[in-house]
This record gives structure tokens, sequence and C-alpha cells, in this order.
């Protein structure tokens, strides 16, 4: 009996040190997640931001297929890492698209700023009266610069193949 | 002017998969006149009835599951499984056997994992060991050698479609124990009854035929490996390994145990190490691993030699190695040009 | 001296280099056109220096490339620079960038001369400016710049040099002429290395089937008295002329994994990079010419010259009798490891060492080709040079799981193709493994960029906070003004019924 109680309280002893030892700061899962997420800040998923939704994941207020930029790849990430079920992207927040850039049409751009302060991530560069421009590798490609703009001038183009983005193709499987 | 694109290297390819399995096959041949002329030429029957079978199975199951059905078959691996299922099979086993095994080896074995090549087990080897527990009555009965020398090919094919037998013939009157059955036996009566018969030596296995039958295996694994065709280490280490444990108890106990030459031998020892084992989809694929797959496989065999219920275990301890070959890939690959020791 | 093949795997490939390799080295004519891609190797845009309609002369600075990794780009031959024009460049992607175009006016008028100078009065950063002016790269396919592999800081710990003689990949004679036919020249370019590198010790390493090169380099050796430049015959097994794998039979070191020829003390250059250097140094030449095997069943007159960077494939080809017969792929570097070109109106650059025009008997047709599930059988790992299992990459990289692929050595492949050759089953190994790498580097490149959105998200986050809480300070302070300025003031109430 004494052996069992010396035992356990042995156990206990590392149980606990293990907890003090191996103590993991922060909220983890949030930093996991948010690893996941494509980082567009697009705000499609119905939060402001990647960061925000992670926390909802992570808190169960938000459902794992509400990322349209993210994709079903995306999805089936964060369904392995929560150990859920992939599910197919949910329509209502839009659906998958290829990635572009945003490109300021500069002969009609007026200068009104109101795209400066739509881009989540600060890229695009231009002050009150002056002609704006968008620094393309910064652009996530967001889409969130073009309803505020009162003329119109933004155009998402698509990213041209060039040598520099060139994929080398995979060989094309016959089937055996 | 304008070209097509391709991707590098340009060169044109070496070798073929066809060209493999053809050369397997020539070395094949030896054996297989061998085991006609001690057998019988019920495995000229064999032959054909597996290779019909595997044939048309893999092109059925090609078929089903939307493949090319003619460029799959022109690979010819449906054909080495066949014939290797066919010459392990006695040459008097009646007709279904053959075509059951050979079917259970193609669609099961091969074709439901994937077929060529995502096969997980040697499908000449699960055909075989299926049979031998399903059907372990004709599986062991092997022909007396010589004893059908005399018969017309006719009788024989009588006796493998079940045909009633000649007079005064009884199918225990033309088969006989293997050499491997023999030492089994006694080993066993050297153990439970007290009796000491001294164990069987090298000339019963080449008075019977098994010895020069065992040598083709030889020759014809030694060209293939000459021609790149197998990994010598596989044989090597399968070889090796029966050797040694062997010799250690035929030293420590020659009344007991038979001598390492014999367990070389004998029964599916040399065809198992050349052609079975070295199969290099279910092999082991790097160099060190290869050998330790075919050591373990040694060692295995020889376990359930003296040990197990069988008295030959190649099929089985290729069949448990296939199951290990994973973690032998992984943890037998190559040190890396430039990383470190 | 004689180097046995002690790595594993290689080839031995049939040669076909005396297709080429008996004829002198010619010069080639003068293009109507100078073609010039604007990207340097890494695919990063050149910035012109000259403007469409300026006549530029023969050697003179066309278009740059900044970065620690800049070269320059001089003209071939003196004539009119032309617009820009998007055409197809000597790429594998066969993709069209922007190129520069000059039409040549034939007179080939020179312009600034560089006094040639005595070499034994430079300093190694002289002789590393005057490489870098001369728009010297590594002309064995990589392009790299030569002055950033000979910079003083980057070399400290070298005591080797090794000249890259060994010419592995078929059909190519190029180096080996140039050995043939200009070693003391060779040997005065080796001098300038040792001297920019400040070492003594050289290893010249050429395949064991090019005798006459062997020949003319040790009898230059003889005559000249640089003895502490030693030649070593190394086995004709492909690839040989690898970098590494040189390094490993000449030295017995072996470049890291991640690493670069210097982490283990040498700096390995071709044969026509020094021969470049010789001339930027001794001859005061900058680079604008370099010798191209044209060769293969495809052409009429199988032929090593010097052509001008710049030249079109199509006038190269028609100096060397045209094509010949049905062409079943233009090549652009070696059977082995060039890449295809879907035109033949690409300008040579300065990695090209070989044009080679194959038929349908000389490499399979694509439509030919036929894949056939993987065996296993591991004819790919015993042929890999580095001890790869391809067969294992193989697998992860057809069933998508490319970060595996690394696990297995992936960026340890040096892309020879060896694999290929002996497959049976006919799978393309190479291009799975170049798609493979090519999908983690753009993985790479996203997550890059994705980490920067993240920053600039939260930086822009932080910075509003900020703003608000400035806002809020100010209306505060402003308030806490008025109300001290009511205090103040008994009759304020009145006063800012007046303001509002």
């Amino acid at each position: 009996m004494l052996w069992i109680c010396l035992l356990f309280a042995f156990l206990g002893v590392i149980l606990g040190y293990a907890a003090f030892r191996f103590k993991v700061e922060g909220d983890p899962l949030v930093v996991e997640i948010e690893a996941l997420l494509p980082q567009t800040q697009c705000g499609q998923c119905g939060f402001p931001g990647c960061k925000p939704y992670a926390e909802a994941i992570a808190q169960g207020n938000a459902d794992i297929n509400q990322c349209p930029p993210g994709g079903e790849v995306g999805v089936k990430a964060l369904a392995d890492l929560l150990g859920l079920d992939a599910k197919p992207l949910d329509e209502s927040f839009g659906i998958e698209k290829e990635k572009k850039v945003a490109v300021i049409v500069e002969v009609d751009c007026i200068g009104c700023t109101l795209c400066i302060q739509a881009c989540p991530v600060d890229a695009i560069l231009g002050a009150a009266k002056y002609m704006h421009t968008v620094i393309a590798s910064e652009c996530t490609g967001c889409d969130l610069c073009v309803e505020p703009c009162p003329v119109d001038c933004i155009v998402m183009t698509a990213i041209n193949p060039s040598v520099l983005n060139w994929q080398w193709p995979e060989p094309i499987q016959n089937r055996h | 002017m304008n070209f097509s694109w391709a991707a590098a290297p340009h060169i044109k390819p070496r070798d073929s998969v066809s060209k493999i399995m053809l050369k397997v096959l020539v070395a094949l041949l030896p054996s297989v006149l061998l085991l006609a002329w001690f057998f019988g030429g019920g495995v000229y029957i064999n032959i054909l009835l597996a290779t019909s079978t595997a044939l048309i199975a893999e092109a059925m199951v090609l078929k089903l599951r939307g493949r090319a059905v003619l460029k799959c078959l022109k690979d010819l691996s449906a054909l080495v499984t066949a014939v290797l299922i066919a010459m392990a099979i006695p040459t008097v086993a009646p007709w279904w056997v053959v075509v059951l095994g050979t079917f259970f080896a193609i669609v099961i074995v091969k074709q439901l994992y994937g077929g060529l090549g995502s096969n997980l087990f040697n499908p000449a080897m699960a055909g075989y060991a299926f049979l031998l527990i399903s059907f372990p009555q004709e599986m062991t009965a092997w022909a007396m050698p010589g004893s059908l020398n005399a018969w017309p090919f006719s009788d024989i094919v009588g006796l493998i479609f079940s045909a009633p037998l000649p007079d005064a013939i009884t199918i225990d009157g033309i088969t006989m124990a293997t050499p491997l059955d023999a030492v089994k036996t006694q080993v066993a009566m050297n153990q439970h009854a007290g009796v000491t018969v001294l164990p069987l030596g090298i000339e019963t296995l080449f008075a019977q035929g098994w010895g020069w039958l065992s040598l083709s295996y030889f020759v014809g694994g030694l060209w293939l490996v000459q021609q790149g065709i197998i990994a010598w280490q596989i044989p090597l280490g399968i070889l090796s390994a029966l050797a040694l444990i062997a010799a250690g108890f035929y030293f420590y106990d020659a009344q007991t145990y038979t001598s390492p030459l014999f367990h070389l031998l004998a029964g599916a020892t040399m065809v198992g190490a050349f052609f079975i084992a070295t199969d290099p989809v279910t092999a082991a694929t790097a160099p060190k691993g290869r050998f330790v797959f075919g050591f373990m496989i040694g060692v295995l065999t020889y376990l359930i030699r003296v040990w197990g219920g069988y008295p030959d275990a190649m099929a089985f301890a290729v069949l448990l190695m296939n199951i290990a070959v994973p973690v032998i890939d992984y943890y037998t690959q190559p040190r890396v040009f430039g990383t470190r020791r | 001296m004689f180097k046995r093949w002690n790595l594993k795997g290689g080839l031995d490939l049939e040669g076909h280099k005396d297709l080429s390799r008996q004829y002198s080295i010619i010069n080639a004519a003068i293009p109507d056109q100078l073609i010039y891609p604007l990207v340097d190797r890494s695919g990063n845009a050149m910035t012109v220096l000259v403007k469409t309609g300026d006549r530029v002369l023969k050697g003179q600075v066309i278009a740059g490339s900044k970065g620690v990794q800049g070269t320059l780009l001089h003209a071939a031959s003196s004539g009119l620079v032309k617009e820009n024009e998007w055409r197809m460049i000597a790429h594998p992607s066969g993709l069209k960038s922007w190129c520069l175009i000059i039409a040549t006016d034939g007179l080939d008028e020179p312009g600034p001369v560089y006094e040639p100078v005595d070499y034994t009065q430079l300093s190694a950063a002289d002789i590393c400016e005057k490489v870098h002016q001369a728009g010297i790269v590594g002309l064995g396919g990589a392009s790299f710049p030569t002055a950033v592999k000979i910079t003083p800081n980057n070399v400290r710990a070298v005591d080797t040099l090794i000249i890259n003689g060994a010419e592995c990949e078929p059909y190519i004679t190029c180096d080996d002429r140039l050995m043939q036919q200009y070693p003391s020249e060779i040997l005065l370019g080796i001098q300038v290395l040792l001297r920019a590198l400040a070492i003594e010790s050289c290893v010249i390493g050429i395949e064991e089937d090019m005798p006459e090169a062997i020949e003319a380099i040790q009898q230059a050796i003889e005559c000249s008295g640089f003895k502490q430049i030693q030649v070593k015959v190394v086995p004709a097994v492909y690839p040989v002329g690898g970098e590494r794998q040189l390094i490993y039979l000449l030295t017995g070191r072996e470049t890291p994994s991640q690493g670069l020829p210097v982490d283990v003390g040498v700096v390995c250059q071709n044969v026509g990079t020094v021969m470049a250097v010789y001339q930027a140094i001794v001859k005061g030449q900058v680079l604008i010419e370099r010798v191209v095997t044209v060769t293969g069943l495809g052409i009429k007159k199988p032929q090593n010259r010097w052509v001008r960077i710049g030249t079109p494939i199509k006038d190269l080809v028609s100096q060397c009798g045209g094509y010949n017969g049905p062409i079943e792929r233009l090549i652009m570097g070696g059977l082995m490891m060039g890449f295809s070109l879907p035109d033949d109106g690409v300008g040579i650059t300065k990695a090209t060492n070989c044009i080679l025009v194959a038929t349908s008997k000389e490499v399979t047709k694509s439509s030919e080709a036929e894949i056939q599930p993987c065996i296993r059988c591991g004819e790919c790992a015993s042929a890999c040079p580095v001890n790869l299992l391809p067969q294992q990459i193989y697998w992860h990289s057809q069933g998508g799981a490319h970060q595996k692929c690394q696990s297995f050595g992936l960026f340890d492949c040096i892309e020879c193709g060896c694999c290929d050759v002996v497959c049976p089953s006919h799978i393309p190994l190479v291009q799975y493994f170049r798609a493979s790498k090519s999908k983690l580097f753009l993985k790479r490149r996203e997550d890059e960029a994705a980490t920067l959105a993240k920053q600039r998200f939260e930086n822009r986050d932080t910075r509003k906070v900020q703003e608000k809480v400035e806002r809020e300070q100010r209306i505060r302070l402003k308030k806490l003004a008025l109300v001290k300025l009511q205090k103040g003031r008994p009759s304020a109430p009145a006063k800012m019924q007046d303001k509002s």
C-alpha cells in the first residue's frame, strides 16, 4: 500500500515537473492554424484578416472551409492539423480563383487615397492628389482595393508566365 | 523552323521491362528442362495452364480497370509469375491447382494491389503459399524421380486432368516425399521417438534430381546477376545466412541437423534466392537493404524448415520479409554524396 | 597521373565526339542581327545601357544586371540598336522575354581598346575588376559570374584551382578543341587565376578519350615551365565533368550537400572560362565570342566555331552547311543535360557550348515514349553519381509529396540524367525531379510572400492602433485645455455658446 502511494507520488512529481518543464507559451494552436492560412488578409472569411480567422477557428467560432484563397488544399491542411474531415469550400464565402495582382491604370487615377486605406498590407504607394501605384511584389491579390476606387481604375490582372515564375511541367502520365 | 519540345535527357533509354522479364524466362529454361527430365512432362502442361490463366486473368482485370491491355501484357511480368508458379507445383498435381494458384496470384495479389510495380507481396509466392495452405496433399505429391519417364505423354496429361489412372498404379505409388519432407520426419522421429536416424546426405539430393535442379537455378541466377538483371545482394544474403546458421547447427550436432550444403541445395533455396526474392517490386531497394532483406529470408527459412510446421519455407520467408521491406528501406538509405558520413 | 573512377554510379556513354572533333575551330561570320535576352541567369531583368537608334561599337557595354552576382553584356560587333523585341530566349521553358537587338553594319568597328597589361603587376582585386568588366561568366553552362568566384573575400580558404577539361557530355568537343589549339593561352589564363587566388597549385582534369588535348597541354607545360600546373587524366565516365564529381575525383574532397566548392578549399573553372580570362587580362578583349560545337546527324558539316554571343542559331546552322534531313530536335547544350528549343531564331548565349541538331536516330521521339510502372529494379540507384535513390524520390514526386522528396535528397540531384537512361520503364525521372524542385521553390516563394504579407498586415494594425491612441490623446488634451480655459474664465460658458 505504502509502495503504491510512493509510486503515485513519484509519478505525480514527474508529471508536475513535465508540466513545468514543457510549458507551452501562448496559444500554439492559433499560431499553427495561422501558418496554414495564405495571409492574403482579404477578409472573405468574414473576419478582418487571417489571424482573427485563425483565432475564430481555434475557439470553434468558424469553420475550416471559409478561406477561398487557401482553396481546397488549404482546407485539407487545416483538416489534417485539427484532425477533422476535409470538406468542400463553403461557396458563400467565395470561390477559389487564380491569384492575381492589382494594377492601377495610372492615367485614370485621381489620387483619392481610398485604395491606400483599403489595402490590408500597405502595398499601394501614393499621396492625396498624386497618382498611386501598386507594389506588385507586395500585393496579395485580395481584391479589397477594387471596390473603394471611385473611378474604377484598379484592375486585377493575371500573373503572366515568365522565365522567373516558370515551373517545370510534370511528365504526362499515360495510364498503364 | 520549329521543333518539338522535350525534357532532358534526350538520349534513348537502354533497357525495357519486357527485355528484363524475357531474360528471366530464358534463365529459367534449363531448370524447366531438368524438371521435365526428373519429374515428367507434366511441367510443360503446368506452364501452359499457368501462362494462359495468367494472361487471360490479367487481360480481364486490366480491362475492368480501364487500362491499356495489350501494352501491359507486353511487359511479360505475368508470364514470369505464371512460369514460377507452374515450376513450384508438383508435375502431377491436378490442373485446377495450377489454374487456381495462378488466378489468385495475378488477380488478388498483383492486380488488386494496383498491378505491376504496386504489389506488396510476391505474386508467385503468395499464389504458392495459398495453394500449399489450401491443398497440402496435392501440393506435396512430387513424382518419384524418373518414375514417369516411361509414361507416354498422353497418360501424363490424363493424370493432370484427373482421368482414371492406368491399372495397378495409384498416385501414392508414383510419388514420394521430397528430401526436405524426409528430413522433417526424421527430426520429428529423433525428437519424439528416441530413434536416431542419420540425416540425409547430399548424395540423396543428387540421386533424386533436386540437387541438379538447384544447380540449374544457381547457374541461371548467376547469368542474371552477370546481366545486371537481379541484385546480387539478395541471393548472397539468403545463401550466406542459410549456410552460416546451418553450419553452426551442423557442427554443434551433426547427428540431428543436416549439413549446410544440404540446405543450400535442397528444396526451393536456389530458385528462391535467385528468382523469387529478387523480384524487385517486392524486395528492399537500397543495396544494403537488399542484403539485409536476403539475410533475413535466409534466417527465416532455416527457422521454419527446422522448427516450423512446413518442410520448406522459402515462400513464407519471402512473404514475411515482403512485409518488412518499408522498414528496411527506411533504415538503409545510402549516404548521399556531400552529406555527413 | 591517371585517376580511376572511384565514385558510385555514372555511365559509359557513346561519345559521338568524332563528328566534330577533328576539325579546327573556324571563325564564324558576323550575323545580320545580334540578339541578347535581357534576363540574367536567375531570370532577373538586365538594365539596358544604350538607347534605340544608338550606334554601338564592338566590345561596348550594352546592358548589365545589378547585385553581387551582376554581370555586363557587350556588343559583339558594331551596329545600330533596334527596338527591343519580345521573343523566345535560350531557356528550357521556351518562353519569351524582352531582347536587345543590334542590327550589325558589317564594319566590326572596335570600341574602346583596353591596353594589354602585364598580369604579374596586377593585384587580385584588379584582376577581379577586369574580369568583371570583361563580362566573364562560367562558360561551362552555369553562367556564374567568374569575378564573384575569385573575389578575394570569397576564397580565403582556397588552396587548389581545378580546371575542368573533362567534357563528359556526348557530342560536345569545344573544350577539347580549345585545349588542342590554345594550350599556352590556357596556361597563361591559369596563371592569372592563380595570381588572383594567391595560390600555387592547379590541377587540370582531362578525360582519357582526349589524347590530343592531354598531349598539347602537357607539352605546353613543359615549354612554359609552369610546373605547378598538373594534368590528371580522368576516366571517360559520365558525369565526370560535373563540378562536384570532378573535384572529388581529383582531390578526394566531397563538396558538402548544401555548400560550394570553396567550402572544401577548391575553385573550379571551365577551360573556356580560363581562355576568356586570358583574353580579357592578357589581350584586353572583352567576352563577345566563344567556341560552340555545332554537331549532330542533323547538321551537314559538324564543327566547332568561334561564335559571337547573340548570333541566332539559324545563322550558325546555315554557316555549318544547313540542316541535314528531317530534324527531330534542336538542343542547346548536350544530349544529357541540354534543353530543347522549339525555335531556331534564338541567340547564342555565353552558356551555349553546343548546338546539337538531332535526328530521330539519336533521340527518342516524344510520341514513342511509353512510360511503364516503376518496378523498383534499382538500376537508377546504381547509376546515380550522388548516391540517391531515384526510385523513392520518383515515388513521392508522382504522388505529389514534394516535401517528402526533399528528405530523400532531391536537392542533391545534379539532374545528370543517368537514371533516365537506365530506367527499363522509361520513366522521365529527372523531369519529375525538376518539377518537384520548382514546386518546392514556388512553395518557398509563396511562404516568404505570406510571411511578408503577415508582417505588413500586423505593422498596419499596430500603426492603426497607435493612430487611434494618438487621436484620442489629442482630443483629450484639447478637452483638457478647454476645461482649463473654462475654469480660468467664469464667463466661459457664454463664450462656448458663441463658439458653437
